[in-house]
């Protein structure tokens, strides 16, 4: 019962028969309530597929999942909606166009009940670093850092216990990101949050997460903690792989001849 | 590496100037920015909403209404882009400029499969037959470390992860052959060994073919380990012009400042660094 997120033996699988391509391949995680834990890994491995497994977006083909003490529903009620959040690694595609952002931040508000929504709204404003009066633009409007920072602003004003963060950052630069960050860590803190988090930067996941997948072609190939994570210190050659290309851009003659 | 001196520059900007009229006001996402750039790898990093995508949209002339472009000089390999016509532009996008957009699944055509698209950008600029075409796509594909390309050659974008998405944009952009490109944070959903091999592809273009390719990223790593110039934007400025590989050595304090916010994997520490912006910065 103390576990916010169990994911045994997940199979998602895209298409049918001899098109048919299995995105999750057995994949198997534990996140307790409280505790933050990472995906990290190959493009195209299946990182947000979980993800929208975990959201009910997509209808896994094999395992069982539990999310938030119990078997995850085929049809989320309303209050399964409000308690697990996901934050899309696509925040263009998330937003609706036509829609303003104080009103991509209200509807949610509306639709579970609650009060003090306008107070709500700007102090959601506030926590993602947008200017107040930003609320009445359009996505269009905004730049590419400012539609994420909406995303994730939409996602917590809701108050969830458990969230789904996929690549929240990647659009920030890096000093908004430190803001974004710390504001996750201490709502963790304060509300006792469970975030799953995808990330291709590995300091950002170190310094987010307690405990880290590592994977590769729909599979984990290993689970360490952060502090493994930061040295390199891992049992599989991927990991080590990836481990040493995070080292910056450096000219690997090796790389050439392929492209 | 050193920059090279761009002796005719592939591009000249100066007192470029961006504003949107809005419902409440004038938004300027670009107040003033001049810069040459010659067949080198310049990065362009800054504050989210300093107007790094927007100066790649003008340079393309792709700034939507009811956005305003003005400026004492846009040219793209000499060539003037503020009172290019219609055709001049068709010219100037087919084979001198070409933008990766920062939301690839977005510029993406939606209903259409991907390695179609890689097609018809590849028959857009080259006279090749159909089958050609397909061959150059599936070779793009590779090129950019997709490992099932025939699978991906009939996906629609919807069916991409973020990184596939980021990776089919860049091989269409590529098939165009440009002499300049604008990536806008192009390999920000890739993995790093993924990123260190698109990379390397992008690095052998300026060297062997002398692109001139911009590289818009926050981060700012790959930035100095991988492009000879940086500028570094705040509020619609250039604030900071830098050697990539001084830039742990800047001297702006918003460029301090940003190194300053880094969580480094080296180092544990329970809170990040944050900023204090100084309003001064964004004065000119
Ligand atoms: N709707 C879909 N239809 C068909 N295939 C899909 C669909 N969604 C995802 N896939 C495939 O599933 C695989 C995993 O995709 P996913 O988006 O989970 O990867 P990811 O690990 O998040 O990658 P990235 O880091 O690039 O975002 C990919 O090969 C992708 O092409
Ligand atoms: N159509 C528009 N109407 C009003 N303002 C706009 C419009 N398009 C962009 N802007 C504003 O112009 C500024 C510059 O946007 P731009 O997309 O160039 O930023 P950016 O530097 O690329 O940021 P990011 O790193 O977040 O992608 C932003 O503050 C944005 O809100
Ligand atoms: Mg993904
Ligand atoms: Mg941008």
């Amino acid at each position: 019962m103390n576990e916010a997120i169990e994911v045994s033996d997940l199979e998602v699988t895209f298409g049918h028969g001899t098109k048919s391509f299995k995105a999750v391949q057995g994949v198997s995680f534990t996140v307790p309530f409280g505790q933050s834990f990472g995906l990290v890994g190959e493009s195209g491995s299946g990182k947000s597929t979980i993800l929208r497994a975990l959201s009910v977006l997509v209808r896994p083909s094999g395992g069982r999942l539990q999310v938030a003490g119990g078997p995850l529903p085929l049809h989320p009620p309303k209050t399964f909606r409000r308690r697990v959040q996901l934050v899309f690694q696509d925040p263009y595609a998330s937003l609706h166009p036509r829609h303003s952002i104080d009103r991509i931040l209200r509807e949610p508000l509306e639709v579970h009940g609650f009060d003090r929504r306008e107070e709500r709204i700007l102090q959601s404003l506030d926590e993602v670093g947008l200017p107040r009066r930003y609320r009445y633009r359009y996505p269009h409007q905004l730049s590419g850092g400012q539609r994420q920072r909406v995303a994730i602003a939409r996602a917590l004003v809701l108050e969830p216990e458990i969230l789904l963060l996929d690549e929240p950052t990647s659009a920030l630069d890096v000093s908004i990101q430190a803001e974004i960050l710390n504001l996750l860590s201490d709502l963790r803190e304060a509300r006792q949050l469970t975030y799953l988090l995808v990330s291709h930067n590995l300091a950002v996941v170190a310094h987010m997460c307690d405990r880290v997948a590592i994977m590769s072609q729909g599979k984990i190939v290993e689970v360490t903690d952060s502090r493994h994570l930061r040295t390199g210190t891992f049992t599989h050659p991927y990991s080590q792989q990836l481990w040493a290309s995070s080292q910056g851009y450096f000219r690997d003659p090796a790389v050439l001849d392929v492209g | 590496m050193t920059s090279i001196s761009p002796e005719a520059p592939l591009l000249e900007v100066e007192g470029l100037r961006v504003s949107f009229a809005t419902q409440r006001g004038l938004v300027e996402a670009v107040r003033g920015v001049s810069f040459a750039m010659g067949r080198e790898k310049l990065g362009i990093v800054g504050e989210s909403g300093s107007g790094k995508s927007t100066i790649g949209r003008a340079l393309m002339r792709l700034v939507p209404s009811p956005g305003v472009v003005t400026g004492q000089k846009l040219k793209v390999g000499g060539k003037d882009v503020l009172s290019a016509n219609e055709r001049d532009l068709q010219g100037l996008r087919g084979g001198k400029i070409a933008m990766i957009m920062q939301d690839p699944k977005f510029s993406l055509n939606p209903v259409m499969r991907i390695g179609t698209q890689i097609e018809e950008a590849i028959r857009m600029h080259r006279r090749v037959t159909r089958k050609a075409a397909r061959a150059h796509a599936m070779e793009a594909l590779l090129a950019v470390r997709i490992s099932n390309p025939e699978r991906v050659y009939h996906c629609f974008p919807h069916e991409l992860s973020g990184g596939m998405g980021q990776r089919a944009m860049i091989a269409m952009m590529l098939s165009t052959q440009p002499d300049v490109l604008i990536a806008d944070e192009p390999t920000s959903a890739l993995d790093v060994t993924v990123q260190a091999q698109v990379l390397a592809i992008l690095d052998d273009l300026v060297s062997r073919r002398g692109m001139g390719l911009i590289m818009i990223s926050h981060d700012l790593e790959l930035v100095a380990s991988f492009c000879d110039r940086v500028l570094v934007m705040y509020a619609g400025r250039i604030v900071e012009t830098l050697e990539a590989s001084a830039l742990s050595r800047a001297v702006h304090p918003y460029t301090r400042g940003l190194i300053a916010c880094l969580p480094r994997l080296s180092e544990a520490s329970s809170r990040l660094q944050t900023m204090q912006r100084d309003p001064a910065w964004s004065q000119v």
